[in-house]
C-alpha cells in the first residue's frame, strides 16, 4: 500500500511524528534564545552554550556519568551476553523459569521499586560486610542489573535467528565449547553486542530515579544535576545541554543505521552476483544441452 | 581412555554451568534478594535510628529466636485515604494513558508496517531515535510547551483563540501527555512487529468474501495483531503505574501518583517501613501484568 | 567359485559373515519426553559403504544421525565406530564429521578459513593446513573461490565448500544430512554423481540421511528405510525396490498396487493368492512359509503390468484381469493409466512412450476395455 492510495494513513503518520519531534525541536530552538525566560524570544545567542562550557559542576557530572555508563555498558554486555546465550541455547536447566523471569522483569519494573530495593540491599550489605559504600560503585552495580536484562533480550533474539548448526558444525570439526563461543558465537553476535553495549550506555546516561536512590553524598550524575535544575523551573542552559546531548545521540544512531544499511546493500549485491555467476562456471549442465 | 573422555565431557558441562551461573548469581543477588529485603522491612516498625526500622528477628534471653511481624504499615496504607486514593489515581492515569498510547500508536505502527522498504527503515529509525535520547529531557521539553507562559498558550493567544492562558502544566492532562509522549515508542515497536507479520493477502481474502474495510479491520487485523497490542500495552502500563519523573515534573503537587509518594516517603520522610510497604503493594498490583508480559516475552524471544 | 564369492564379498561386505562392521549400532533408543524418536534399532555399516537412511519427516533418521555425530546423547543403546564405544565422547572428539543440511558455513569466514577450521582445532602446522586446504578445494573445484565469503557463492558452490570442510580432517565416517536437499532439481542430479565419485576416490564411509528415494537409490550401496523410529527394511536399492518386505516399503519406494488376499495354495516353488473382494488371483513363482488361508497382501508395481486392447490368446486363470480405462496421465517419457475393474477398484499402470502418439492418440483411450496381465515373478507377497 503506498501513501498516495491512503492519504488517511499518511496524515496520521505525519501527525504522529510531529507529536514525537516538535517538542524536541522547540527545546533545541530555545537553547539559542538570548532571553533568560525560556518561552520569550529575545534574539539569537549562544550565551547559554558558553555558560555551559564554563560550568565546572556540569563537567564533573558529565565525567561521572560517562565513567559509570562505560563501565556499566561493558559489564552489562558481558553478563547480558552470557544470559542471552544461556536462554537461547541451553534448553533445559534447573531454575530456567526463574532465570527468564529475572531477565524480563527489569524491563518493565517501575524504577522506584528497583531503586528502593537496591538501596536497601546495599545498606544491608554494608552493615554485614562493610561494602559497598554508596556512590559510583552502587550506581554502576544498579545500572548493570537492569541493563544486562536489555542486553540479554537483544542477544537472545539475535541468537534465535542464528542457525544452531553453525555452532554444532564447529563442535563437529573439533572445537571445544569455549572455542566455539570465541570463534563462532561471538562473531555472529557482534552486531547484537554492539547494539547492546550502546543501549546499556544510553540507559545508564539516562537514569535518574535509580541513581537518586542508590547514590551517596557527592556523587551527582548528569541526570541528577539536570533534575535539580529543572525542579527550579525552565533553564536555558539546560536547553543548551539537551541540544548537545540529543545531537550527539541522533548523529550516532544515524551513522550506525547508515553503516548497517550499507553493509546490508553490499551483501545483497554480492549474493546476486554469486547467483548470476553460477552459470559462468557451469555448475549446471544446462549450457551443454 | 575412559576417564579422560569423561573428564572432557565434564569440562563441557562445567562450561555450560559457567555460562548460566555468572548472570544467574548476579541477578539473584542484585535483583531477587533485594525484593525480600523490601518485604522484610515492610513488616518492621519505624523507629528513630539508623537504619530507621525495627529488627524483625530478636534473640530472647532463652536463646530462642523470635520473629515479630508488624502489619501496622499495611493497615495504615488501607486506612489512610491518601494512599488508597493514590493507588487508584495511579491506576486510572496509567490505564487511560495506555489506551491513549494505543490509539495514537496503532495507526503509526500500521502506517510504518505498510510503507515501502526504504521508508520503513527510516520511519522505524525515527521512532527509535527519541527512545535513545534522554527521557528526562523529553519530559522537560513539555514544561516549555505546556506552561502558562509556554509555547502552546503563547501561540493560541497570538492567533486569538483564547485571551487567558489555559492551565495545562501541573494537571492530569500534562501527565497524560507526558506518559503518551515518552512511552509511545514502547507501544509502536511491538505493534509494528506484529502488524508487519500480518499476511496482506488475508485482507484481500476478506474483501473478496465481501467484508468492508472496517469489518476486516475489526475481525481480521485486530485479532491477529493482539500479541502486539498486549505486549505494547503492558510495556506502557506497568512502568507508567510506578512512574515518578513525569508526575513529579509535569503534575507538580496536584497529581498524586504512587511512585511520587514512595519517593517522598523514603527520601523526605525517611519512613522506610512505609515506603517498603508501598512498594510491596505496588508490586502485588503489578505482578499479574508482569507475569503475562514475561510469558509473552519468553514466547517471542524463543522465536515461536 | 571360491574366487567368485570373494569378489562378491569385496563389493558386498554385508554378505560376508566374517566381515567386521565399521559402524555398529546396538539397540539404540532416543526418547524426547514421551515421544520415541528412535526405537531400539540395530545397524551394521561396513567400511567404504555409502549408506542411506531413508524416510519421511519425523521418522527418526536425523535423530539417528545426530546421535552418531554426538549432538544428542542416546537414551539407551550403544554406538561403536571402528571398534570404539562412543558413549560419552563429545562431538569434538569423535572421528566423524558432518555435512549439515543448511551447510552451516561460518558466514564471517572465507571459504579457505571455513575449510581450514577443523585442522586448526587439531593444531596442525600452518603450512600443512594450507597444503591440505588447497588439495580439498581442488577436489571440489573451488580453488578460485578460496578468498570469498559464503554469501558470495551460489547454492551449489556452498554445498561443495561444506563437503570440503567436512572431509578435510579425513574422518572415519562422513555424515551427510540431506546433502542435496537445498539444490534445484537439475543441479541435484549432477551433484549426486560428483558425490559418488568423491566418495569412491577417498574411500571414506558415508552415511546419508535423505527423504528423497531417487537420491537414495542412485547414491547408495545400501539403504535403511525408516518409519516411526524403526527400520522397515535394510538392503541394496534393488532389494528394496524389487523385494520389499513390508507394505510400508512397497508404498514408500516407488508406487505399488496393493491387493488384499488369502493364500489359496502354497506349493514348493509357487504360491497362489486369491484377491479379496475381486476376482484377481495371483500366481507367484516364489515360495513362502505362510500357511494356506492366511490373509496376505500382494504388491504389484505399475510398470510390471502389461496393458493391451485385445484379450491375450492364452487367457489364463491367474495374473490376468479385465478393466476399463478410467484416466490417462501423459508425462512425456511415460504415461500413467488408471484402469477401473468391475468392482470399482482402480489399478495404476505405467507404460513408456516408445513411439510418438499420433494425433494425440494414446496406447489405449478413455473408456476402452483393456486387458491387464503380468509375469509370475512380478507380484510380491507381503505378510507385514
Amino acid at each position: 500500500m503506498s501513501f498516495k492510495k491512503s492519504p488517511f494513513t499518511f496524515s496520521l503518520l505525519c501527525f504522529g511524528f510531529a507529536f514525537l519531534y516538535i517538542p524536541i525541536f522547540l527545546l533545541m530552538f530555545y537553547s539559542f534564545n538570548y532571553s533568560k525566560v525560556v518561552p520569550v524570544w529575545g534574539g539569537f545567542s549562544v550565551r547559554w552554550y558558553v555558560e555551559l562550557f564554563q560550568s565546572e559542576e556540569i563537567w564533573s557530572a558529565v565525567g561521572l556519568s560517562l565513567q559509570i555508563a562505560i563501565m556499566n555498558a561493558t559489564f552489562a554486555t558481558m553478563l547480558g551476553a552470557l544470559a542471552g546465550i544461556a536462554m537461547a541455547r541451553i534448553k533445559r536447566f534447573r531454575g530456567r523459569t526463574l532465570f527468564s523471569g529475572m531477565i524480563s522483569a527489569p524491563l518493565v519494573m517501575p524504577e522506584v521499586i528497583t531503586g528502593l530495593s537496591l538501596l536497601l540491599l546495599f545498606i544491608t550489605m554494608a552493615e554485614i560486610i562493610g561494602w559497598p559504600s554508596r556512590g559510583i560503585t552502587t550506581i554502576t552495580i544498579a545500572h548493570i542489573t537492569f541493563s544486562l536484562a536489555y542486553v540479554a533480550v537483544i542477544v537472545q533474539s539475535r541468537l534465535v535467528g542464528v542457525d544452531e548448526s553453525l555452532e554444532e558444525a564447529a563442535l563437529d570439526l573439533g572445537a571445544k565449547p569455549y572455542r566455539v563461543l570465541i570463534d563462532v558465537t561471538v562473531p555472529l553476535l557482534a552486531p547484537a553486542l554492539a547494539a547492546g553495549w550502546l543501549l546499556a550506555f544510553t540507559l545508564s546516561l539516562d537514569d535518574l530515579v535509580i541513581a537518586s536512590f542508590v547514590s551517596g553524598p557527592g556523587a551527582n550524575t548528569l541526570p541528577m544535576l539536570i533534575y535539580s535544575r529543572v525542579k527550579l523551573g525552565l533553564k536555558p542552559d539546560v536547553n543548551a545541554l539537551a541540544t548537545i546531548i540529543i545531537l550527539i545521540v541522533a548523529i550516532g544512531v544515524c551513522v550506525a543505521g547508515w553503516i548497517l544499511s550499507r553493509q546490508e546493500k553490499q551483501r545483497m549485491a554480492d549474493m546476486q552476483m554469486a547467483e548470476a555467476e553460477k552459470y559462468d562456471f557451469s555448475d549446471e549442465p544446462q549450457s551443454s544441452r | 581412555m575412559r576417564s579422560r573422555i569423561q573428564s572432557k565431557l565434564q569440562s563441557a558441562e562445567l562450561w555450560q554451568a559457567f555460562i548460566i551461573a555468572v548472570p544467574y548469581i548476579w541477578l539473584l543477588i542484585f535483583f531477587l534478594i533485594p525484593f525480600f529485603i523490601v518485604l522484610k522491612i515492610s513488616f518492621a516498625e519505624y523507629i528513630l535510628a539508623s537504619p530507621p526500622f525495627s529488627k524483625l528477628f530478636r534473640l530472647a534471653d532463652t536463646g530462642a529466636m523470635y520473629m515479630t511481624l508488624i502489619f501496622d504499615n499495611f493497615v495504615y496504607l488501607w486506612e489512610d485515604d491518601l494512599y488508597l486514593n493514590t493507588y487508584l489515581n495511579s491506576l486510572q492515569i496509567s490505564i487511560t494513558s495506555t489506551i491513549l498510547c494505543l490509539l495514537v500508536g496503532y495507526p503509526i505502527a500500521y502506517g510504518i508496517a505498510r510503507a515501502t522498504p526504504t521508508a520503513k527503515k527510516i520511519l522505524l529509525l525515527m521512532v527509535i531515535l527519541p527512545f535513545w535520547t534522554s527521557f528526562l529531557l523529553r519530559v522537560y521539553a513539555w514544561i516549555g510547551l505546556l506552561a502558562d507562559q509556554g509555547t502552546i498558550n503563547n501561540f493560541l493567544i497570538w492567533i486569538g483563540i483564547i485571551d487567558e492562558p489555559i492551565k495545562m502544566l501541573y494537571t492530569d492532562f500534562a501527565v497524560y501527555v507526558g506518559i503518551v509522549y515518552t512511552y509511545l515508542p514502547f507501544m509502536i515497536l511491538p505493534l509494528f512487529a506484529s502488524i508487519e507479520k500480518l499476511d496482506m493477502t488475508l485482507h484481500e481474502a476478506a474483501a473478496d468474501l465481501g467484508s468492508r474495510p472496517f469489518t476486516t479491520f475489526r475481525t481480521i487485523t485486530i485479532p491477529l495483531t493482539m500479541p502486539g497490542i498486549i505486549a505494547g500495552s503492558l510495556l506502557v502500563f506497568i512502568p507508567a503505574t510506578g512512574e515518578f519523573v513525569i508526575p513529579d515534573l509535569l503534575g507538580g503537587g496536584n497529581v498524586l501518583m504512587i511512585g511520587k509518594v514512595l519517593y517522598s516517603e523514603f527520601n523526605s520522610n525517611q519512613d522506610w517501613p512505609i515506603a517498603s510497604a508501598v512498594a510491596v503493594v505496588l508490586l502485588i498490583l503489578l505482578v499479574v501484568p508482569m507475569m503475562i508480559y514475561q510469558k509473552y516475552q519468553a514466547k517471542e524471544s524463543s522465536g515461536e | 567359485m571360491q574366487n567368485g564369492t570373494d569378489k562378491l564379498f569385496v563389493d558386498q561386505p554385508w554378505l560376508d559373515p566374517e566381515a567386521e562392521p565399521f559402524v555398529k549400532i546396538q539397540s539404540l533408543t532416543k526418547t524426547f519426553g514421551s515421544f520415541t524418536a528412535v526405537s531400539s534399532v540395530d545397524l551394521e555399516i561396513y567400511e567404504g559403504e555409502l549408506f542411506s537412511l531413508l524416510g519421511g519427516s519425523g521418522c527418526g533418521k536425523s535423530t539417528l544421525l545426530r546421535m552418531l555425530a554426538g549432538f544428542d546423547p542416546p537414551t539407551s543403546g550403544n554406538i561403536f565406530i571402528d571398534g570404539v564405544d562412543m558413549a560419552g565422547v563429545p562431538p569434538y572428539q569423535r572421528p566423524v564429521n558432518m555435512m549439515f543440511q543448511s551447510y552451516a558455513l561460518f558466514p564471517h569466514m572465507t571459504v579457505e578459513q571455513n575449510v581450514a577450521y577443523g585442522l586448526k582445532q587439531d593444531r596442525v602446522p600452518k603450512d600443512k593446513i594450507a597444503e591440505r586446504v588447497d588439495q580439498m578445494l581442488s577436489i571440489v573445484e573451488l580453488s578460485q573461490f578460496a578468498k570469498r565469503k559464503p554469501h558470495q557463492l551460489s547454492g551449489g558452490q556452498r554445498q561443495r565448500v561444506a563437503l570440503a570442510r567436512a572431509l578435510v580432517k579425513n574422518p572415519k565416517v562422513l555424515l551427510l544430512d540431506e546433502p542435496l536437499g537445498a539444490l534445484d532439481k537439475r543441479l541435484r542430479e549432477q551433484t549426486q554423481f560428483e558425490l559418488m565419485n568423491i566418495q569412491e576416490r577417498l574411500g571414506i564411509t558415508f552415511i546419508v540421511v535423505t527423504h528423497d528415494q531417487e537420491e537414495a537409490m542412485t547414491l547408495s550401496s545400501r539403504i535403511a528405510v525408516m518409519d516411526q523410529g524403526r527400520f522397515s527394511q535394510i538392503g541394496t536399492p534393488t532389494d528394496i525396490y524389487e523385494y520389499p518386505e513390508t507394505r510400508f516399503v512397497a508404498n514408500f519406494i516407488g508406487s505399488a498396487n496393493m491387493f488384499e488376499g488369502r493364500v489359496k495354495e502354497n506349493g514348493a516353488d509357487y504360491v497362489i493368492v486369491q484377491g479379496v473382494g475381486s476376482d484377481v488371483s495371483f500366481y507367484i513363482d516364489h515360495s513362502t512359509a505362510v500357511r494356506e488361508n492366511t490373509a496376505v497382501w500382494v504388491a504389484l508395481r505399475p510398470e510390471k503390468i502389461t496393458v493391451s486392447a485385445s484379450a491375450p490368446e492364452d487367457s489364463a486363470d491367474y495374473n490376468f484381469v479385465e478393466g476399463v480405462v478410467d484416466d490417462i496421465g501423459y508425462l512425456g517419457n511415460f504415461s500413467i493409466y488408471k484402469i477401473r475393474l468391475d468392482n470399482g477398484r482402480i489399478i495404476e499402470i505405467t507404460h513408456p512412450n516408445q513411439t510418438r502418439p499420433k494425433h494425440g492418440r494414446h496406447l489405449v483411450e478413455w473408456e476402452d476395455k483393456v486387458y491387464l496381465s503380468w509375469a509370475p515373478h512380478s507380484p510380491v507377497l507381503l505378510t507385514k
